[in-house]
Parts: C-alpha cells; sequence; structure tokens
C-alpha cells in the first residue's frame, strides 16, 4: 500500500514500519519530526516502538539495530528524513504477524538464554537476522562476524552463539 | 544429588519472550503524561569555585520549565560520610554537575544548558592518591583535611571493619623464612558500563509523596536511604527490570537526587536518564588501588605476617568506598590463612569523577594490588601458585572478621576439590613452568598462564523478608521487591517457589518491584540472591504450605503433615485416590499468606578460581587472551543456563578485561577523562572470543533445603591478577599496573622507553 502522495516532498517523510505506512511532517514543532531527528528517534518516540534501544546513540554499540529493506543499520546514525519510502522491519516486527507466532531466532534466544539483561537484545537479534536472511547457513566465524558490531557487557555472546548456530541449523523451524 | 523438578533444571527465564520480543520496559521506554526531561549543566573544571550563575535566559527559554542551581536545590546530602550535596558552590572533578535544567523536551532542556553563564575560579587539581595526601596539595573538602576520609566509619555498625590488624606482625616477620616486599596497583579505574545509561523518573506530589522510577539494582535501598532525609516524605520506589548495572546502579541517589529536586520544583514527572557520555565521563567508576605491601612467608606456603598500606583512590567523593574497603579486608582473610596481618587502607580523595560500587566491592581493587604482591613470596619459594591458593583459601573451622567487625568462622567447605578440577580442565600442570616462564614461545609469539582467586561471605548478607500468596486457583504469588538486572535471579526464585509448593512453573509470579506491595529488599547484591533472597521465599513458601495443609488437613481427617500437594491438588501422601484442589479449603475469596524471613550468615563464603591463558606478540605488545577456564562449587546449580551466562560474565563489566584494554584515561593537564565514547573506551566484541570453559561442582552447600550458594557477583573479580601473572610469565619480566596495553608491554621488554602521557599511574 502506498499512499496517494507517494512522491517525496520536501514538507513531508514517508516510511513503512513494521508493514504500516506513516507520514510525517517535517518541522520542529511537537507533532512533527525534525530534520535533526534519528530514525532511532522516530521509531521510539513517535511510534512508541521502544524495542529499539539507544546506548551509546553514535554508531559504536549496535544496541539500535533495526532492518533497512532488510539490511541492518544502525537507526541512531541515520536521519529520519534521510529514509524517505523504505521499509524498516524493528524487533516488534519479526515473527507472524497473522498468528502472532514469534520468530524461530527469538524462539531459540529464549531456548538457550541468550540474553541476561536483555538490553541489547532486540540490537542483536536484528543483526542476527539481516545474517539469517542472508545467509541462512552461517559458520560460527560468519556469525561472530555479523555480530561484532553489537556490544554485550554482560557476557551473553556464548549462549547468543549457540542460539543463532542453533537456529540456522533448524532452518527457521522452531 | 536430588532429582528436583525444576531445580538444576534449565527452564526458559520468566521475562525470555518480553525481551526477544522487545516488550521489557526500561528506564528510557517508560512515559507518564506531563513527563519533564531534566538535563545536567556539568563542569568544565577539575576543582573550582563557582563566583556566579546567571540562569536568567535559560528560565526564557519557551519550554523550560525550571533551572536549579546549587543556590535552588534542596540541602539533602549523600555519601559517605554524608558530604555530597546534589549541587555544591563548588566543583570537585570535571562533569560534576552545576545547574539542572527540567523542560518540555530532551533538545530544549539541552539547548537551555548552552544559555547559563557561570563564571568560574579555577582552582590547583590533585588526581593521584600519594600527591593528594602530600601537606601542600589542593584541598577539595574543609571537613578531610589532608584529603582523606574518616576511617572510623559506621557504615555496617559500630565496629565497621577499617582495616585488617591481628596478631603479632613484628613476630609473624622474624617467623619467615623470607620478606618480599612490592608495591602493584589497579587503579584504571574501569567503566562497569551497563548498555542502559543511568536513569531515573521521579514525581514529587504536593507535600507528601515521592514517587521514583529508578533503574536500579536494588530500587528500595535508595527509599530506605533517602525517605528520612527527604523529611520522612511517603516514597513509593518501582524498579526493574535494569539494562544490566554489575552494581553501578544501586544507591542511585547520583542520578536519583537531581530529578526529584526538578519533580519537586516543577510538581512534575522529571525523567532524567544519562546520555553515554555523561555515563562514562561523570558517572561512578571503579575505586582506584594501591598497595606498598611486605610479605613473610615459609618455605612452603605458609604466610606469616602480611603488611601493607593499602591507597584507595575515591575520586572526587565516596559513594560508598567505606562499605567496599570493609568487605574488601574481609575478602582478603578469606583468601589468605595468616594469623599476623596490619593491612591499613586510607581513602583519599582526588580530583577526578567518584568511585562507586561495582561487582567485586572493594575485594577485587584490592586483591588485584595485593595478589602480584604474594606472587614475589611464592616466586621466592619457588610454589605454584594454585597450590599455595588451594593451601590459603579459608577452609571450614578458619576464623575472618568480616565487615561489621565480628569474628566469623567458616562453616562452609573446603574448596579444594573445585581447584583441582578447574586446574585439571585448563591443563594447568602441563602448562605450569615456573614463575616468569613462558608454557611455550613460537616465533614471536609467547604464551603464559596465570590464576586468580576470590570469595565473599557477602552471599548471606543482610536480611530479607518475602511473602507467598497462594491463590485458590493453585497459582502462588511472590511479593518480593527483587529487581532483575540479568542473573535470572526474579526467575529463580520463581523455580525455588515452585519447587516447595509443586506448582508448574507458569502458574509462579513475583510482584513488580514496588515498595508499597512489597517488603524491603535490598537487592540482588554480593551473590545474595540465591541464598539470602532464594532463602526468605522459600520459608515463606514453607509457612505458606504449613497453613495451606493445615486448613485442608479436617477435609482428609488426618494431621496436616500426612498431606501433600501438587499442581494445586491436595492429597494424602502416598494415596492419590482423594485429590481436593486448594479452592476447596481457601473457597475462591480466600488466600493463604506465608511469611519468610532471613537473617545475615557470613559463615558461608562463596568461591571462584579463574585460570587464564594468554599469548603476548613480542614484537607489537598485543596480548590475546586465548582460554579461560572458571572453577566454583555452587552448592547446587538452580538454573544451569543462568550460571553460565554469569561466569561467562567474568570478561565484561570492568572484570577481566581491565587487565587487557579497559580504562578511563585522564588527561592530567585538564582533568578530561579522554575515551568518554564507547569507540575509545575498549570492549570486547563477539570477533574476540577467547575459549571459555567452567568448572561448576555441586557439593551440597549448608544453606537452605537446596543446598546452594550464590557466585554471580564475584565471578570476574579473581580474573585481572590471572592475567597480570600469565602475561609476567609469558614475557618473563613483571609488569606492575593495569590495563597490559602494548605500550606497557613493550616497556617491559626494553623495546620501546618510558609511559605513555596522561598516564593514570605512578
Amino acid at each position: 500500500m502506498k499512499f496517494a502522495h507517494e512522491k517525496s516532498s520536501h514538507t513531508t517523510v514517508t516510511l513503512t514500519v513494521n508493514g504500516q505506512n506513516h507520514l510525517f511532517r517535517l518541522g520542529e514543532g511537537p507533532r512533527e519530526v525534525a530534520p535533526s531527528d534519528t530514525l532511532a528517534h522516530t521509531l521510539r518516540e513517535r511510534l512508541g516502538l521502544t524495542g529499539t534501544k539507544i546506548s551509546c546513540d553514535e554508531g559504536a554499540c549496535g544496541c539500535c539495530t533495526v532492518l533497512m529493506n532488510g539490511k541492518a543499520v544502525l537507526s541512531c546514525m541515520l536521519l529520519t528524513v534521510e529514509c524517505e519510502g523504505k521499509e524498516i522491519t524493528t524487533i516488534e516486527g519479526l515473527g507472524d504477524p497473522v498468528t502472532g507466532a514469534i520468530d524461530p531466532l527469538q524462539q531459540s534466544f529464549i531456548d538457550h538464554t541468550a540474553f541476561q539483561c536483555g538490553f541489547c537484545t532486540p540490537g542483536i537479534i536484528m543483526s542476527a537476522k539481516a545474517l539469517l536472511d542472508d545467509n541462512p547457513s552461517p559458520t560460527r566465524e560468519e556469525v561472530k562476524e555479523a555480530l561484532s558490531g553489537n556490544f554485550c557487557r554482560c557476557i551473553s555472546h556464548y549462549h547468543v552463539m549457540n542460539a543463532v548456530m542453533d537456529a540456522a541449523q533448524k532452518g527457521g523451524k522452531v | 544429588m536430588k532429582n528436583y523438578r525444576y531445580i538444576g533444571k534449565s527452564t526458559p527465564r520468566k521475562d525470555a519472550l518480553d525481551i526477544v520480543t522487545g516488550r521489557t520496559k526500561f528506564i528510557n521506554d517508560i512515559t507518564i503524561p506531563n513527563m519533564l526531561y531534566g538535563k545536567v549543566l556539568r563542569s568544565p573544571h577539575p576543582h573550582a569555585l563557582i563566583k556566579s550563575i546567571d540562569t536568567a535566559e535559560a528560565v526564557r527559554l519557551p519550554g523550560v520549565k525550571t533551572v536549579l542551581t546549587y543556590q535552588d536545590v534542596p540541602g539533602w546530602k549523600a555519601g559517605f560520610p554524608h558530604h555530597v550535596r546534589i549541587l555544591d558552590s563548588k566543583v570537585r572533578y570535571v562533569g560534576e554537575g552545576v545547574a539542572l535544567v527540567a523542560a518540555e523536551t530532551v533538545d530544549i532542556a539541552e539547548e537551555a544548558l548552552r544559555l547559563i553563564r557561570v563564571e568560574y575560579e579555577p582552582l590547583p587539581a590533585v588526581y593521584d592518591v600519594e600527591e593528594s595526601i602530600q601537606p601542600n596539595a589542593p584541598q577539595l573538602y574543609d571537613q578531610f583535611p589532608g584529603n582523606v576520609f574518616p576511617r572510623d566509619n559506621t557504615v555496617f555498625g559500630p565496629h565497621t571493619l577499617n582495616e585488617v590488624v591481628m596478631g603479632d606482625i613484628e613476630k609473624g616477620f622474624v617467623e619467615a623464612d623470607f620478606i618480599v616486599e612490592g608495591t602493584y596497583a589497579y587503579e584504571n579505574i574501569p567503566n562497569p558500563l551497563p548498555p542502559e545509561s543511568p536513569g531515573v523518573i521521579a514525581l514529587w506530589e504536593g507535600t507528601g509523596k515521592l514517587t521514583v522510577w529508578l533503574a536500579s539494582q536494588g530500587p528500595q535501598i535508595f527509599k530506605a536511604a533517602f525517605q528520612r532525609r527527604m523529611g520522612s516524605i511517603n516514597l513509593e520506589s518501582y524498579g526493574s527490570p535494569v539494562g544490566a548495572s554489575y552494581g553501578s546502579k544501586y544507591a542511585s541517589w547520583q542520578y536519583a537526587l537531581p530529578a526529584v529536586a526538578l519533580s519537586k520544583a516543577t510538581g512534575k514527572p522529571v525523567k532524567l536518564v544519562y546520555d553515554k557520555t555523561e555515563h562514562l565521563a561523570a558517572f561512578t567508576l571503579r575505586l582506584g588501588s594501591r598497595i606498598h605491601g611486605k610479605v613473610g612467608m615459609k618455605k612452603d606456603g605458609t604466610v606469616t605476617a602480611l603488611s601493607g598500606d593499602w591507597l584507595v583512590d575515591s575520586g572526587a567523593y565516596s559513594e560508598c568506598t567505606q562499605a567496599m574497603v570493609a568487605v574488601g579486608c574481609g575478602e582478603a582473610q578469606l583468601m589468605l590463612r595468616c594469623p599476623n596481618w596490619s593491612l591499613k587502607p586510607k581513602m583519599v580523595c582526588t580530583n577526578r569523577t567518584a568511585s562507586g560500587q561495582v561487582r567485586g566491592f572493594g575485594g577485587q581493587e584490592l586483591k588485584c594490588a595485593l595478589i602480584p604482591i604474594l606472587t614475589l613470596g611464592m616466586e621466592k619459594a619457588g610454589i605454584d601458585p594454585v597450590e599455595f591458593f588451594k593451601k590459603n583459601y579459608v577452609k571450614p573451622g578458619d576464623g575472618f572478621y568480616w565487615r561489621e567487625g565480628v569474628w566469623w568462622v567458616c562453616e562452609g567447605m573446603d574448596y579444594s576439590k573445585a581447584i583441582d578440577q578447574g586446574a585439571e580442565t585448563f591443563g594447568w600442570r602441563e602448562k605450569w613452568k615456573g614463575w616468569l616462564k613462558p608454557t611455550s614461545v613460537t616465533g614471536t609469539k609467547r604464551r603464559g598462564i596465570g590464576v586468580g582467586v576470590h570469595g565473599n561471605a557477602d552471599a548471606g548478607e543482610d536480611v530479607s523478608e518475602v511473602y507467598v500468596r497462594l491463590e485458590p486457583n493453585g497459582s502462588a504469588v511472590i511479593h518480593c521487591g527483587i529487581a532483575e538486572h540479568g542473573t535470572g535471579q526474579r526467575s529463580s526464585i520463581c523455580k525455588m517457589v515452585a519447587e516447595v509448593l509443586q506448582l508448574p512453573l507458569d502458574r509462579v509470579f513475583v510482584t513488580p518491584t514496588d515498595s508499597l506491595v512489597n517488603p524491603i529488599e535490598i537487592g540482588p547484591v554480593g551473590s545474595r540472591g540465591t541464598y539470602a533472597i532464594g532463602g526468605a521465599a522459600i520459608a515463606a513458601a514453607e509457612d505458606a504450605k504449613r497453613k495451606l495443609l493445615k486448613l485442608m488437613a479436617p477435609k482428609f481427617n488426618v494431621s496436616p503433615d500426612e498431606l501433600e500437594t501438587m499442581d494445586g491438588i491436595v492429597y494424602v501422601k502416598d494415596k492419590t485416590d482423594i485429590r481436593i484442589p486448594w479452592i476447596k479449603g481457601m473457597q475462591y475469596y480466600g488466600s493463604i499468606m506465608g511469611h519468610g524471613h532471613f537473617e545475615s550468615d557470613f559463615s558461608k563464603p562463596n568461591f571462584m578460581m579463574i585460570f587464564t591463558e594468554v599469548e603476548v606478540d613480542t614484537e607489537t605488545g598485543k596480548v590475546d587472551l586465548v582460554k579461560v577456564v572458571g572453577a566454583t562449587d555452587v552448592g547446587q546449580i538452580i538454573d544451569p543456563l543462568s550460571l553460565t551466562n554469569q561466569l561467562n560474565g567474568c570478561l565484561g563489566s570492568a572484570g577481566i578485561d581491565s587487565a587487557l584494554f579497559e580504562e578511563t584515561i585522564i588527561d592530567q593537564r585538564i582533568g578530561r577523562i579522554m575515551n568518554a565514547n564507547m569507540i575509545d573506551y575498549k570492549w570486547r566484541t563477539f570477533a574476540e572470543l577467547p575459549e571459555m570453559e567452567h568448572v561448576i561442582l555441586e557439593s551440597s552447600f549448608p544453606t537452605h533445603r537446596f543446598q546452594a550458594i550464590g557466585v554471580g557477583e564475584i565471578t570476574p573479580s579473581p580474573g585481572p591478577s590471572a592475567v597480570l601473572m600469565a602475561v609476567s610469565n609469558a614475557i618473563g619480566v613483571r609488569i606492575h599496573d593495569y590495563p597490559i596495553t602494548p605500550d606497557k608491554v613493550l616497556s617491559a621488554l626494553g623495546k620501546i622507553a618510558g609511559r605513555r602521557e596522561g598516564e593514570n599511574n605512578k
């Protein structure tokens, strides 16, 4: 579905987030998206999608990772105005929207207790999701490489590795 | 070993679904109607008097609701002793608060900060712990002459442990076969750096009520500490979940009090969340620790005397340094069976951001400097450090002074078996070639091994109160103020209660961390979750079960002790023909409340040993951590995956990696932290994981019915000194401080001269 006035303008920005279209007016007012607003800010403060976490807010920790047109991106390093017409998937958008079933990758994180405090978990899951979508049978080294931009201070890395490898081996089945 | 339904088995964390779907609400995910946003103007000077502050322009900015300075804020004081104001007329570190703003948005608040004009009178600053105690050093506080915090304190009662002095130190040195002396330091003041920055929402309503939502491991501690200081206001605290803490978010006043002041001034809820720069450059971090020590030792590794000056660098104030020193002094004795001691701490303030509590709590800071001094003796005696630690770690029957100054006798277990199995799993015997000798040399790569030890009697610290409420539908609600900060402890107490009541795990719940509905709970700190909080939860469940069976007994015409319950059904033991659900006794309108209580028990120290293998590149100076083996005995595993998570946590949160690359770097010319971002503050990535293995024994610890003891807090603490030992062995030269960065390795090898500018250490 697209908005009637799908042509981009200097006064609005349109995003598709988790399958839903959103049209924002640009400006500095309380109901508008400022040109300086990051995608992470818009997702959290305007759409209430607080599953996307902000930790460093400068592209170092990966906590704010979301998918943009299927690729993992750091939403704190993108201005919302740069995302015109893009398809964004956040942690809230994983799983089956019809049945409500969670993604097998999320289930694998539950099964392996692949988290401790859980703050960095959404970002790690989104990075891992982008990897598995692109490369369904990664090696352990490939998983490490794909997640090397994700900070986890509790050191859940070892369980995360097991969770991602296990999810890959099950090939998308729970 | 007993075969339990849940205990010792992996079960999904109760909060797992919320975490993996992003539904978990951390502090910065919570929004309250009419909420304002707080921001702090911070000092650019390490030491200065505030001559004037002009807030007029900031106040006029549309959207700004209040601007507070030291002249406006309430006079509440925090720290030990109570000496830290929310804002003061003097600043003592770069990053200290100078003014507070509450505004409609974060952007407006930040803009307002830029409009505040402050005139400072800069003062000379001091950063080194020994320079700070010189007679001509700049003085931070009028009330602490010589920049030394008072040794006498009552943080743990009238006899709080403030040194380790016992026996006859002179006689001890006379009895020694040899005496070694040295200075080692652990003062890279690493930041535990949880991903979630410190944050709070405060709402001061009228004169009677204050509500705080805290990112805190012990949200009720803030209430317990400050309710009275705020004029006995009715303070309700909410906490949990916490985007990790590692000890650092506990009393929480550093970030809570400014928000409370802003809410009091505006009458509106105020959210104040640090950004990452503030978290790294203005929040509390580890203590600095330096020891000039002397050890008397016999050839067989018996320590006859230990004396030392322990210089504790607390930074600009003491958040709870005295408490950490007390616990550290206790923990030193757990590691070392020595009859003659004279270990004297001196708690010193300097012009850098303050130190506060972090897991390891004084003991890690102490040991990282003390163990290397002991190794000088081990080297002279030619003793294998594993054998030394095995001989000297506290055993049942040994005594020690604990933090409150009381002499306790160990009633725990002998950890020798865990040590032996850890050494075997690591391959210690094959890899140990002697002191300052590498395990292997391949070209420019030299491997070395090292071992460290730590233990804490706080695993049984303090009082816990828990209620367990049985519902007629065959479910149980645990009223407990325990916060979830990553250990899975909220799930673990559900497992314990489900086991006692034989309920399905999905029918056992814990109340939200709300002080209005829960009895006092100081929180899962010091590894106390398993024994202390778990002990109270078990006792409450047992009490509830007793009451339930008493209620049901008349229906069976038997005595209560002939009854058993499972899955919300009551039956006569070994007879399942008559099965009566709880609701038949309680009726649909009734419930049963059990009460559980835990009292401090410091007689059962826990234990952690870390074995490390490093590879040093003698050409580049880079040190790689190759292998880590942790060894412990937990009595009984509650949840295997939560436990291995905790043990793997030995690397991060200012743990093992504080020996390798984690450090807070201060430019001593201007007093600023130079690496207050997550690129320059180094942390371990997925691409650099060492091989990790754990030896976990379950020797039925004499604690509660599940015979378990917690170890979560202490897992990183033995690591740094183990790495220091491993690197020294690899390169054949001793290194005296942390972190062991390439320049220090090359300098030790004589390949480059001198030290870096801005180096924290002497």
